[in-house]
């Protein structure tokens, strides 16, 4: 497939070397547990970029990885909790409490909206949320931070009255500004060499991270070539035009869950939220699963086809029924 | 206490799927407040629909989900979509005015505001917790939010560290004049009683105590005082709603 014209297929470790650099800003696709982009997280992180600065909504697992791994110095986050597994994520929780993280903190419509205002190019979308909340008047980031980082907008947020008198029932608005990543990651089911994609499932807020994004690195657990995915192509939400580079892999979202290919490792995502609670213990963790492996296949190597079979999806609902969670 | 045959938290989700009536969407999030949206539509409500922040619409659910994002919300939806339309289902009025939310907070004061932030100053917090997920956006929008709570004095605090989900905020007519439609937390369901809201004064008061608890000691365990004039003893789960509640909603026992 090489030999196509157009083709953005390349090695992940090429496509995080070529996109990524210390300071940039980034989001990754997903929402706690599901579909986020676990071996170009890895790959970032085996590649030692630091200071980074995360977009998040709800992006759990991945966004703790970063973090633990000491990779983010800056983070706007709407929840970082990982459902059960997590009810806040504990490398989080630590380096907030630690003061080695600043945060900023949204609701998950607020981040939504500012993903969709950057995929549209407009500087702010209104809605009428969070009116009356701390999250509105406590900055995480200070005022005179805002104002000396161009990529930062000088307010968190910004109330007006309704521009339109009363219209629509409402008597003020809340705006929240756009964001640009520099890079955005995400994990699909099946993309073309071109880079379109094609979710399954949902598709969470990746769709407007991807568009609001200067590049954007897709992995996927299939690649095809670009006649199929024309075929039925109402099904695709991301065009090519976004994309910047396609890596395959498969399991690429693993140990979270991919919908209709395999689901969340729930032992692995334990035994990860085990480990984060002490320092040493998670020190160990890591050097084995994450910096004691090459790569994602290394990883997934170390883990076992019996563990994968375990977490296989069923046809008829997408997961892996009666699979043991508890 | 007299002899119970049921658990507190059987009594939650069942004092909370009981607030749910056939035919309300339910937003839902995980642990017991799934396990109420699913007890309430195979018992009292089967015509309610169950959706997801994360854009899944009347799920199927036949294990229950670990998080909102879990792949056994996105089996035999009406649609699967994202975040955006999740969300714009709610500040629509059309659809959002039939949404009952169920939520949890790490504090509650007595206006129904929830703190799901930190405690501590928040720029360095004693505790930090996960933050607003789509709470704030919940609250902000729909008529009816139940809130679980764990019956404790620092979690009915006077004050709120961090004010994440907007109840009534100040109280009276202060979350109109903020901009913010009626709503936010409607009933707070906890481990010893069923406070509700006074639509007129904004501020919570006692409506029902579980079988076994004074209203005395519900007061005790909290910092601010509420009404306790209307107070009366909450009918326990009966016998059907425990069975369909072990059998049907939670068989894998992840929650009870």
């Amino acid at each position: 497939m090489s030999s196509q014209p157009n083709t953005k297929v390349m090695p992940l470790g090429a496509a995080v070397a070529r996109f990524m650099k210390d300071g940039a800003h980034i989001s990754i696709g997903g929402f706690t547990l599901n579909r986020n982009p676990m071996a170009a997280v890895y790959e970032v992180i085996r590649q030692g970029f630091k200071r980074l600065h995360v977009y998040a909504h709800s992006n759990g697992t991945g966004v703790d990885e970063l973090i633990g791994a000491g990779c983010v110095e800056k983070l706007e986050v709407a929840y970082a909790g990982n459902g059960k597994t997590a009810a806040t994520c504990i490398r989080f929780r630590k380096a907030v409490q630690d003061g080695t993280l600043q945060v900023e903190d949204y609701s998950n419509f607020m981040m939504s909206l500012r993903f969709l205002a950057g995929a549209m190019g407009v500087p702010f979308m209104p809605t009428l949320s969070g009116l009356g909340s701390d999250i509105i008047t406590t900055w995480g980031f200070p005022p005179q931070m805002r104002q000396a980082d161009p990529k930062l907008a000088d307010d968190k947020l910004v109330v007006i009255d309704n521009p339109f008198g009363n219209w629509a029932d409402a008597s003020k608005v809340l705006l929240v500004p756009a964001i640009n990543p520099d890079v955005t990651f995400i994990h699909v089911q099946k993309a073309d060499t071109m880079g379109t994609c094609r979710i399954d499932g949902l598709t969470f807020a990746d769709v407007e991270q991807a568009k609001a994004s200067r590049a954007v690195v897709v992995t996927c657990e299939e690649l095809v070539a670009p006649d199929e995915l024309r075929d039925h192509s109402e099904r695709n939400q991301i065009p090519f035009l976004h994309v910047s580079a396609v890596c395959h892999l498969p399991y690429g979202g693993y140990p979270t869950a991919v919908y209709r290919h395999y689901d969340y490792d729930a032992a692995y995502l334990r035994a990860y939220a085990e480990a984060a609670k002490d320092d040493a213990a998670f020190d160990t963790f890591q050097k084995k699963h994450l910096y004691g492996v090459k790569n994602h296949r290394a990883f997934l190597d170390l883990m076992g086809q019996e563990r994968l079979d375990a977490i296989r999806a069923d046809p008829r609902t997408g997961y892996a029924v009666n699979m043991k969670r508890g | 206490m007299q002899d119970q045959d049921y658990t507190l938290r059987e009594m939650m989700a069942i004092m909370a799927a009981r607030e749910i009536r056939d035919g309300d969407i339910v937003f839902a999030g995980t642990g017991i407040s799934m396990l109420a949206a699913t007890a309430a539509k195979n018992i009292n409500a089967p015509n309610s629909v169950i959706f997801f922040e994360t854009g899944a619409i009347d799920s199927l659910v036949e294990e229950l989900p670990l998080a909102v994002a879990d792949p056994r919300v996105m089996y035999h939806t009406a649609s699967n979509a994202g975040l955006l339309e999740a969300f714009a289902t709610m500040q629509n009025r059309i659809t959002g005015d039939k949404v009952i939310a169920v939520l949890g907070a790490a504090q509650i004061d007595r206006y129904g505001n929830l703190n799901t932030t930190a405690i501590g100053d928040y720029h360095r917090p004693r505790i930090r917790f996960s933050g607003s997920g789509g709470g704030c956006d919940v609250a902000s929008f729909v008529p009816r939010c139940i809130a679980f709570m764990q019956h404790e004095k620092r979690k009915f605090v006077n004050r709120l560290d961090y004010l994440t989900s907007p109840g009534r905020l100040s109280g009276g007519d202060a979350r109109m004049v903020a901009g913010l439609r009626p709503g936010g937390v409607s009933v707070v369901i906890t481990n010893m009683a069923v406070m509700r809201m006074d639509a007129e004064s904004g501020e919570l008061f006692l409506d029902r105590f579980y079988p076994g608890i004074t209203p005395d000691t519900i007061l005790e365990n909290m910092q601010f005082s509420v009404d306790i004039s209307h107070a009366r003893e909450a009918v326990p789960p009966t016998a059907e709603e425990l069975k369909t509640l072990r059998e049907k909603c939670d068989p894998q026992r992840l929650i009870l």
